[in-house]
């Protein structure tokens, strides 16, 4: 009697074991977590350096990078995540060829922001922005001399997040394919989902590096 | 999972007005010249109210557990004492003893 009452309990307080569908997507949040340290350590880091190096000692980011291309790059990665989330909701509804629409949308968008990236970073380069030096029209020496981490730490960072970008953009076409071949219905579509994760979280991510390398 | 929990899905158009929105405050904010304390605030609460919306509406987090959303949220408090840990190596003092030195070399090397 007692036994019983003892594994009763044991199957409250347990958690269900994993099945397909979950176990993809608590992957992919764990992935996300570990993730976002990443991400995190090298924002922190950024942080740190531009805080340790002073208002003067530090060049304005605005002086140097184009903030209205970014602001467009930003709109862009809000958009496909956007026509992410609508292609999930298209199979979740049936409509494969509506995902198969917004998917390819998604993957433009990806693709176009990787486009302005290497226009921008081509820019840059050429007007001396590079992982030794910045650009030195205008400027006090004191931020010249404060903002010399100021080129690797900005190619670290939005190289690593494009980095990202390439990846998810792969990682969307493999679904594509999929989908094209016809994979996901209206009941198995948790593929579809979890590259939304990943999509959508590179989109928070670029918020993020938007808001402390570009406006700050 | 998709006949449980995803029929009541937010209307995602008004999530994107809100994130373009948003998007064109902060250009708002971090253009004008002012206090970068301020500007600081400003800009990065409205940086984390954009991901919060992307995480919670697109990534549905608020229709997941309670537990997610938690360990989810951890690595970003973990940052921000991060920025702290890391802040001691920077200060303007210890920065100022790192330069001397190699400011000693230059002057021997010129002579």
């Amino acid at each position: 009697m007692e036994h019983a009452t003892t594994s009763d309990h044991i199957e409250d307080v347990y958690e269900p074991s994993l099945t397909p569908d979950s176990l993809g997507k608590l992957g992919m949040w764990i992935f996300l977590v570990g993730d976002t340290m990443s991400f995190g350590a090298l924002l922190a880091a950024y942080a740190a350096v531009r805080a340790g190096a002073g208002v003067i000692g530090w060049v304005p980011p605005d002086e140097i990078l184009g903030i209205n291309l970014t602001a467009a790059m930003t709109f862009l990665l809000i958009c496909s995540s956007v026509t992410m989330v609508k292609a999930l909701e298209a199979i979740q509804n049936g409509n494969v060829s509506r995902m198969c629409t917004f998917l390819g949308l998604t993957i433009a968008g990806g693709v176009i922001f990787l486009g302005l990236q290497a226009y921008e970073w081509y820019h840059l380069i050429t007007h001396g922005l590079t992982l030794t030096g910045i650009p030195d029209h205008g400027l006090s020496g004191a931020a010249i001399s404060g903002s010399t981490l100021f080129g690797p730490m900005f190619y670290a960072i939005t190289g690593f997040h494009g980095m990202h970008v390439t990846g998810g953009v792969i990682y969307l076409i493999v679904i594509l394919i999929h989908g094209l071949r016809g994979r996901y219905t209206a009941e198995f579509n948790h593929e579809v989902e979890i590259v939304g994760l990943y999509w959508h979280f590179v989109d928070l991510i670029w918020i993020m590096v938007f808001t402390f390398i570009y406006l700050l | 999972m998709a006949e449980n929990g995803h029929k009541d899905h937010p209307k995602y158009m008004n999530i994107f007005y809100w994130l373009a929105a948003l998007t064109a405050i902060e250009i708002g904010v971090a253009i004008p010249e002012y206090s970068i304390v301020v500007k600081a605030i400003l800009l990065i609460g409205l940086a984390c109210a954009k991901a919060a919306l992307v995480a919670i509406y697109f990534m549905h987090l608020k229709f997941e557990r309670k537990t997610l959303a938690i360990i989810v949220l951890t690595p970003f408090i973990i940052c921000v004492f991060l920025v702290f840990a890391l802040m001691p190596d920077l200060t303007s003092d210890s920065r100022h003893e790192g330069i001397e030195k190699p400011a000693e070399v230059v002057d021997t090397s010129a002579h």
